[in-house]
């Protein structure tokens, strides 16, 4: 049997890829024990742990110029996985149109990790708790991945196939994710932790459209209780159609607690989990609501 | 960047000795003369050594807590190309080295013989020539386990089916550790059986754990034709090592010399001899070269001194209008798989005999049962002064308890039952004597640099928003600065301190503590202790500390104990260096030493301040020519008559979101008391830090277990520090009662805080619920407790 943790990794292997297809090609000649390595803030802590055994790393940050940017269309908004949590951060164009990312960002990790964490790696790390998941899949994005044989889009559905499982095969590489943008629309982002840079307890991002004070359309994505890529239809069946009151927000959370799986563990219950899951998805559909009208900001959530 | 500005040239200095902040010439605020060093990247850590050949060593750990070894396979470990040694317990055993003495008068084992008894636990090391090397053989060992159940929860370490852990001793048929009672049973049940309002609280103080920045590990070099063994340790108690070390691996204690350099923090994690630091001298004599050994952060967090750990029944005794009669408690303590608790031999419990805290009761008693269990050893740490954390926490808990029952104000019930000023020296119910205490001063200072009545106000107003405001108060006495030597000593060793002086030609001069910082600031606060007595500026003494060769016996640094003891001694080896120079100034001065009076940094003749001469012109003349005595140096040790008895009111204010459960400590004030201040700017970086500590441990911090005794804390994703955003802007007041047995007054801090601030953030919270009618919920308060607790269920399982 072999000892309790370690936190030194293994030796492995390096190279630089120099663009997509260099990495692809790397990947394809190196086999089943090369792996892409970004921001690294996943991966290498794995490696120290020995968790995983990589023998060959692809790095990827010199693709930080091909696949790193954010690009405003009018009905589509594009981010390179290369880019950093730090630029999602930053991107006031980006907070404009999808709000939900300042407030998520604001609330993933720490600056360290921040300055050199990716959107790709958070995807493909596909770690149950991790934010950015909740939030591509609050907007319905969609993954594009290339191998040698082209591209192909996904939607986060199919992507995410289970805990750190998605659909990114062996020899190929997530490029970018495409945000549809549709009018009349706002988003927040709500996360619990035990303390700032921790992981989630739970997090709810919800998206919200509306025409004519009446909501046409409305998505919730949560992390850190289980498996969540839906965007949640019970609760978009449930709001579309209505106007937005308080008693419509509770009951689109207890949807959202019902239509979840948390697990006990040391960040809480389950019915605690379940318990912000509701109050969160509450507390985020009121302020999506509330930024595309903003009139209707209640005093107490100022 | 501000840098120190260089001190003036102190040798004529004379009238302009003041306490000007900045610049004391003794007591008063100035910047740390060690920080220089620490703030540019400079320290010298033990990981900092680097010897020529130097070897690294890793530490093989059991990955299941209960287990028998059946077979350790080493050979495919020593084929690794840059493998030099792998050791295992079988190796030891032949050397005698298997097992080795823990600071309770019980045995540890340094590498697993028989059975690993919990999950972390040494089984075995590689040397090899470099550290990534040496961890890589370590998957090349190859042991096989006969797991055996495990006993995970100390509530079931006693059930007549609980597997016996330590089958290594004797006629073992239990996991009983010992048992320990203090105070008056019959006459505390007596004052319990008549009163007129009992409150009973069962709490936990869970497992937590020090974590000092810089984790364990040494250097150890053993030159074989010197027979000399150098040690650089991570030691809190370098003199204390070297005499355990001499003990059990039978190197002559002169021919060992322990360095303890800079030391990133130690909480009392520093204090105990670690398996890994025997393996490391092991294998410099083996392989007759440098070895360096230094622990992950995992390694830190699941096999070294754990603190707390107890599980607490406080019942409480008063009448109708809130006079405190009696406490009594019954604990359960969990001392893990070896009973290594680093605190005087015959305290097995510590100090936890103050729980009667701050108030004149009748009766109190307290009976204790310790188990082992299949966890790390450990037990007195984390800044708690020798278990008075766990105290404090039970006393100020089962308080709020009581004002709970009474309806009455926390603060007022507290104020009630202080002991009075006129009252000290104030023997308590289980026999410890405050030495002096003006507590009600203290309480009040705190109220107001709070506004507690505003706060009140403010939290009525809240509470009809539905908004939960908590304002919690803790009140604690401090018992620190063990010895006397004749009641503590630890495996033997009496717990004083020496302390050497030495004034060169030119005035400047050389202090050799028998303590040692961690970060305390020793290199500051002693110097200002001396320059105080003698007049010379801080900036020109030398302290010089954590080294055998190079300074007096004594018993280290942890308890708080620096000050109180050492700083007493380094205060009367300078009287007594004052004394020589006295003797030496009436010589040049040619008068009668009762003709000389003293200012601060000179004599002059009584009635004429024009003869005069000073410090430095003495120090000069004493190793000069002539008849005068020769020299200008002292050495003394020091033998404390009794522990100091700090003291503080701390005031936390929290708001707890309803929805959500999530904490905020919105502000939170810490009056102390701990006698005369030496340096007030330290003093307060002590408090603040120790504060951010309590915070922790009431809000996030704890080594969890499951059932089979795997433990859940051993990162800081799981063991949570607090950040700057968890801690508001600290709010630091004080009160100055002097020790009256203290040479210059002062009371150890250095763990006021951690001991004061839990309960105080605690209380908070609870009163936050209080109109969820809760009385209790258990450390720590995490979003998930907080909001159970709102649901009815504030004891969770752990
Ligand atoms: C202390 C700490 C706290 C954290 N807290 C949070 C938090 O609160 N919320 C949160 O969401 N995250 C958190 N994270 C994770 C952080 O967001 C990471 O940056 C992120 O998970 C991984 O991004 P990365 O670029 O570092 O990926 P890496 O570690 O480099 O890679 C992760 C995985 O993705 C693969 N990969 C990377 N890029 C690609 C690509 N373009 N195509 C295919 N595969 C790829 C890698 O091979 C690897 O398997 C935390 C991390 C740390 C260290």
């Amino acid at each position: 049997m072999r000892g309790v943790i370690m936190q030194v990794p293994a030796p492995i292997e390096y190279e630089r890829a120099t663009d997509v297809a260099h990495a692809v090609d790397l990947l394809e000649r190196l086999g089943q024990d090369a792996r892409l390595v970004a921001g690294g803030h996943s991966l290498i802590p794995m490696m120290k742990l020995r968790l995983t055994d990589v023998e060959y790393l692809v790095d990827i940050n010199d693709l930080h110029d091909e696949l790193g940017y954010i690009r405003i269309g009018a009905d589509e908004v594009r981010i390179g996985a290369m880019t950093r949590h730090r630029e999602l951060l930053e991107s006031a164009e980006l907070a404009a149109a999808f709000p939900i990312f300042g407030d998520a960002e604001k609330v993933i990790a720490d600056p360290v990790v921040r300055n050199r964490g990716t959107i790709g790696g958070s995807l493909c790390q596909a770690d149950p708790s991790e934010d950015l998941s909740a939030v591509c899949t609050t907007l319905d994005a969609s993954c594009v991945i290339r191998g040698r044989d082209g591209e192909r889009v996904v939607s986060m559905d199919d992507f995410y196939r289970g805990p750190y499982e998605t659909a990114v095969g062996q020899a190929e590489i997530l490029t970018e994710i495409r945000f549809p943008v549709r009018p009349g629309g706002s988003s927040a982002y709500f996360k619990v932790e035990r303390r700032a840079g921790d992981w989630a307890v739970t997090s709810a991002g919800a998206a919200v459209w509306m025409a004519d004070g009446v909501v046409t359309d409305a998505r919730v994505g949560l992390a850190a209780v289980g498996p969540n890529t839906t965007g949640m239809p019970q609760i978009s069946a449930l709001l579309r159609g209505q106007e937005p009151t308080e008693d419509l927000y509770e009951r689109a959370g207890a949807l959202a607690a019902a239509h979840c799986s948390p697990s006990p563990d040391g960040r809480g219950s389950v019915a605690y989990k379940r318990h912000l899951a509701g109050e969160l998805t509450r507390r985020s559909l009121r302020r999506a609501v509330e930024r595309i009208q903003p009139s209707t900001v209640h005093e107490k959530e100022r | 960047m501000t840098i120190a500005p260089e001190a003036p040239h102190a040798t004529h200095r004379r009238r302009e000795f003041t306490d000007n902040d900045g610049h004391p010439v003794g007591y008063g605020r100035m910047l740390r003369k060690e920080d220089p060093r620490f703030v540019r990247g400079q320290g010298k850590y033990v990981d900092d050594v680097v010897l020529p050949g130097m070897l690294h060593l890793a530490i093989l750990r059991s990955p299941v807590a209960h287990a028998r070894i059946l077979s350790i396979d080493t050979s495919a470990a020593e084929a690794h190309p840059k493998v030099k040694a792998v050791v295992t317990g079988a190796d030891l055993a032949k050397q005698g080295l298997a097992w080795m003495p823990t600071l309770s008068n019980d045995v540890q084992a340094v590498l697993v013989t028989d059975k690993v008894r919990f999950q972390g636990q040494e089984v075995a090391f590689v040397v090899a020539e470099d550290r990534y090397s040496a961890r890589d053989a370590l998957e090349l060992i190859d042991v096989e386990y006969d797991v055996l159940p495990a006993v995970a929860d100390v509530r079931n370490a006693l059930a007549p089916d609980a597997p016996v852990i330590r089958d290594d001793l004797d006629g073992k048929k239990d996991n009983h550790c010992f048992d320990w009672e203090t105070g008056d049973e019959a006459a505390t049940a007596k004052v319990f059986d008549e009163a007129q309002v009992k409150v009973t609280q069962d709490m936990v103080y869970p497992r937590v754990h020090p974590a000092p920045m810089e984790t364990c590990g040494c250097v150890a070099d053993f030159e074989r034709v010197a027979g000399k063994l150098t040690l650089w340790c991570t030691s809190q108690a370098p003199h204390a090592h070297r005499t355990l070390y001499a003990l059990v691996a039978g190197i002559p204690e002169h021919k060992i010399r322990v360095i303890s350099p800079d030391i990133g923090g130690g909480f009392g994690n520093k204090v105990p001899i670690y398996p890994g630091y025997v393996c490391s001298v092991v294998a410099s004599i083996v392989t007759g070269k440098p070895v360096k050994w230094m622990e992950d952060r995992a390694e830190n967090l699941i096999s070294t001194g754990f603190a707390r750990d107890y599980v607490m029944r406080g019942e409480i005794a008063a009448t109708k209008d809130g006079r405190i009669q009696a406490i009594r408690t019954n604990v359960l303590a969990d001392h893990g798989a070896f009973n290594g608790t680093a605190a005087p031999v015959k305290y097995p419990a510590g100090f936890f005999g103050v729980f009667t805290g701050s108030y004149d009761l009748d009766a109190a008693y307290c009976k204790m049962t310790a188990v082992y269990t299949n966890k790390a050893p450990g037990g007195v740490a984390y800044a708690c002064s020798f278990r008075i954390t766990e105290a404090v926490y039970l006393v100020e808990r089962l308080v709020d308890c009581l004002a709970y029952e009474l309806k009455m104000d926390p603060a007022e019930l507290r104020r009630k039952n202080f002991i009075r000023p006129e009252q000290f020296p104030y023997t308590t119910q289980t026999g410890w004597v405050y030495d002096s205490g003006e507590y009600e001063r203290t309480l009040d200072k705190a109220m107001e640099l709070a506004d507690y009545a505003g706060l009140r106000r403010e939290q009525a107003q809240r509470r009809e928003h539905g908004e939960l405001m908590g304002i919690g108060m803790s009140f604690f006495t401090e018992a620190v600065g063990a010895g006397p030597r004749k009641d503590m000593d630890i495996l033997g060793l009496g717990m004083a301190d020496g302390c050497e002086l030495r004034v060169h030609p030119t005035g400047k001069a050389v202090v050799r503590l028998s303590v040692q910082s961690q970060g305390q600031g020793h290199e500051t606060t002693f110097a200002q202790i001396v320059a105080e007595e003698l007049g010379i500026p801080p900036e020109d003494i030398d302290v010089v500390h954590g080294d055998t060769d190079n300074t007096p016996f004594g018993l280290g640094t942890y308890g708080s104990r620096s000050t109180p003891v050492s700083g007493a001694a380094a205060a009367l080896v300078a009287r007594k260096v004052r004394d020589k120079a006295r003797i030496i100034a009436s010589g040049m001065l040619e008068c009668s030493i009762a003709d000389l009076e003293w200012e601060k940094g000179s004599f002059h003749v009584t009635g004429d301040p024009t003869q005069s001469v000073t410090i430095q012109d003495i120090a000069m003349r004493a190793h000069g020519a002539g008849d005068l005595p020769e020299g200008l140096e002292a050495q003394i040790c020091y033998n404390p008559e009794n522990l100091t008895y700090p003291f503080g009111c701390y005031i936390c204010v929290v708001d707890v979101d309803p929805g959500t459960a999530v904490v905020k400590v919105r502000k939170f004030v810490a009056v102390d008391d701990c006698g005369t201040q030496i340096n007030p700017m330290i003093i307060e970086g002590q408090v603040q830090g120790g504060c951010a500590e309590g915070v922790g441990m009431a809000l996030m911090q704890m080594i969890a277990f499951d059932e089979d005794g795997n433990c859940l804390s051993a990162s800081f994703m799981d063991y949570l520090i607090p950040t700057a955003l968890e801690v508001p802007h600290w709010i630091n007041g004080s009160t100055v009662t002097p020790s009256p047995h203290h040479p210059i007054g002062a009371k150890g801090v250095g763990e006021s805080a951690t001991v004061g601030s839990p309960p105080a953030v605690v209380n908070a919270v609870i009163d936050a619920l209080a109109p969820f009618g809760i009385r209790h919920a258990d450390m720590p308060l995490t979003p998930s407790r907080v909001w159970d607790a709102m649901q009815g269920h504030p004891t969770p399982s752990f």
